[in-house]
């Protein structure tokens, strides 16, 4: 995704890759791991963003985790929030600029841990916001630890023996849980591990940015994404992984639509 | 024209924060402040703004911190332990240079205390409350009009400065009925916000953030802090002083204790002692300047506060060796009145 530059120099490299034709996303080098995620995905919501020529009205909220930095790869309006207050924030600046167009972008701690009363009560109230929800089962800033959304069995720098059941709970399907509230319009699950499922991830979040602008109400997009690093795992295996283990516990596609 | 009414002081806070053009307000259940969620309930519908009843006070306060960094004037309140709860947020506030206003109508602690006045938050809005250094800019009420007035100045103050500022009451304050007057040409200034989040059509992105990783980016950031601080400590003072030039024994109190202190300073003088008061209205920037100017003269002091002593300490800082500081408080909800302090004045002689 991004365009190799010489380290030293900062120009870019004689052999790379054709420049970007995102707007949103800026032709800079990011910070994240061989096989992660995060690059892939913040491409997508910036590619969503070009195709609806909303680049001038949107203002993104990142959040605390791997993507804390997202503003420097970002070339819209964003803000930081604190740990998991993300759709507070985002509440807050919807409702006195409606026509803006408000998304958060967060990671499984920030959403489904510290931010798990935000994320209802946005839901709840309705709020005309847009959540891309980055679903990779570990605090990858952090070391490794356990998320909600780990699987069961599954080690980490806090599991170390694998998450149990008895000790730790039952990974959280949060997609599930929100769209049982009146106030979500849209929930759908998608993964970012293959070129086809990255093509639906991105209608995905398309379709959540139109339901905004259409004042819809609430719209959530979960992406199950690689991190190969705190999976000790090559990306080509973490990317067997999604589709193999995450994506049989959390099935893709439409969980609500209406 | 001027309209007078009828007001308890929580309705006056609100009142002030709607005149200063306020359009946000996020906030949630908590007694003693009660009414002024209940009033920016109703006056947010009439005015056109935006009203929340968050879910907890930490998303109230980063509703606030969505909505100011949106360029909309914007405010909570709540008491004291939710005040605690709102802490992380105004950290933040303080750290991206958003202005907004936060209220406390403090209870007693701590814990869950009671719902009885208190000051015992002092030293939590004076000197920090939340993680980092930074400043708040801390106004402090004695009646229900200036529940009014203060409110309106901490929106022109925190806009000045981009940075958020305090109203430092308690729930006698907020209860309290008094009549107010509302000043028929009362404008808020109008401030240019070319910083805020409101999609960058026509200009480059702005980012708000704190998080500063390059080497030595957070030590310039917070030093650009510290001089805004400065600045403010240079400009920002407000203080009243009663019979402080001929005073023997000086009075240091704020908010509902300064008005209680007032009284009982009336008293001394009809008895032939002469006690001077000094009433700090911004808490921080502190007078310590005008503190220190009295003790050259005045031989005692006595500060009077709902707590254990938390204000105390700065006015000891600003009178150093140069006069006595006593302390007389009450805790817990306990309110001192004027002839108790009466009381203490007269064992200083």
């Amino acid at each position: 995704m991004k365009k190799l530059r010489n380290r030293q120099t900062g120009k870019p490299a004689n052999n790379g890759p054709a420049p970007l034709c995102s707007h949103s996303l800026r032709d800079v080098e990011n910070h994240y791991c061989a096989g992660c995620g995060h690059g892939i995905i913040h491409r997508l919501v910036c590619e969503a963003i070009d195709e609806l020529s909303i680049r001038e009205r949107v203002i993104g909220v990142a959040p605390v985790g791997c993507a804390v930095i997202a503003y420097d790869y970002w070339d819209f309006d964003v803000t930081e929030a604190a740990h998991g207050r993300t759709p507070a924030v985002a509440t807050g600046i919807k409702r006195v600029r409606p026509n803006n167009i408000v998304f958060t972008y967060q990671g499984d701690g920030d959403l489904a841990a510290i931010g798990t009363a935000e994320i209802i009560h946005a839901a709840n109230r309705g709020e005309n916001i847009t959540v891309v929800f980055v679903n990779n089962g570990v605090y990858g800033m952090t070391g490794g630890q356990m998320a909600p959304t780990t699987l069961a069995g599954q080690k980490t720098a806090t599991t170390i023996h694998g998450r149990s059941l008895r000790r730790e709970g039952y990974p959280l399907k949060i997609l599930e849980m929100l769209s049982v509230l009146p106030g979500t319009k849209y929930a759908e699950r998608v993964a970012v591990n293959s070129a086809h499922e990255v093509l639906r991830a991105k209608r995905a979040i398309l379709k959540a940015f139109k339901m905004q602008m259409e004042g819809k109400g609430f719209s959530i997009v979960e992406v199950l994404s690689m991190c190969p690093t705190y999976w000790g795992m090559t990306p080509i295996q973490a990317a067997d992984r999604i589709k193999n283990e995450v994506a049989t516990f959390y099935p893709l596609g439409v969980i609500k639509s209406c | 024209m001027t309209k007078k009414l009828l007001m308890c002081g929580n309705e006056a806070c609100g009142e002030g924060a709607i005149l200063a053009g306020c359009k946000f307000y996020a906030g949630y259940p908590i007694t003693p402040q009660n009414e002024l969620t209940a009033y920016m309930a109703k006056r947010m519908y009439e005015t056109g703004g935006s009203f929340i009843q968050a879910e907890s006070e930490l998303a109230a306060v980063n509703m606030v911190f969505g909505a100011a960094a949106a360029g909309a004037r914007a405010m909570t309140s709540s008491s004291s332990p939710g005040v605690s709860l709102k802490q992380e947020g105004i950290s933040y506030l303080a750290a991206c240079e958003i202005p907004a206003v936060i209220v406390n109508m403090q209870r007693g602690g701590p814990g869950l205390g009671n719902i009885g006045p208190s000051q015992a938050d002092y030293f939590q809005a004076v000197k920090g409350g939340g993680h980092g250094d930074y400043r708040l800019i801390v106004l402090a009420p004695a009646s229900a009009q200036e529940m009014l007035d203060l409110t309106f100045l901490a929106f022109d103050l925190a806009d000045k400065y981009r940075t958020p500022s305090f109203i430092l009451g308690d729930g006698l304050l907020g209860q309290m009925m008094e009549p107010i007057t509302i000043p028929s040409k009362l404008q808020p200034k109008e401030y240019q916000k070319p910083w805020a989040l409101t999609g960058c059509k026509g200009r480059k992105p702005n980012i708000l953030r704190s998080l500063l990783l390059g080497d030595g980016a957070l030590e310039e950031h917070n030093k650009k802090l510290q001089l805004k601080f400065a600045a403010i400590k240079d400009a920002e003072v407000h203080c009243q002083c009663f019979n402080t030039k001929d005073a023997d024994i000086i009075i240091v109190a704020y908010g509902s204790v300064a008005r209680i202190s007032k009284a009982a300073m009336e008293a001394a003088r009809a008895k032939g002692i002469k006690v001077g008061l000094i009433r700090p209205i911004t808490l921080w920037p502190f007078p310590e300047k005008i503190i220190e100017a009295a003790a050259r003269t005045a031989k005692k002091f006595l500060v009077v506060e709902m707590s254990a002593g938390q204000m105390v300490e700065d006015v000891r800082l600003a009178v150093g060796d140069k006069a006595k500081v006593s302390f007389y408080g009450r805790m817990g909800g306990g309110v001192p009145d004027d002839k108790e302090i009466l009381r203490e004045i007269e064992t200083l002689i």
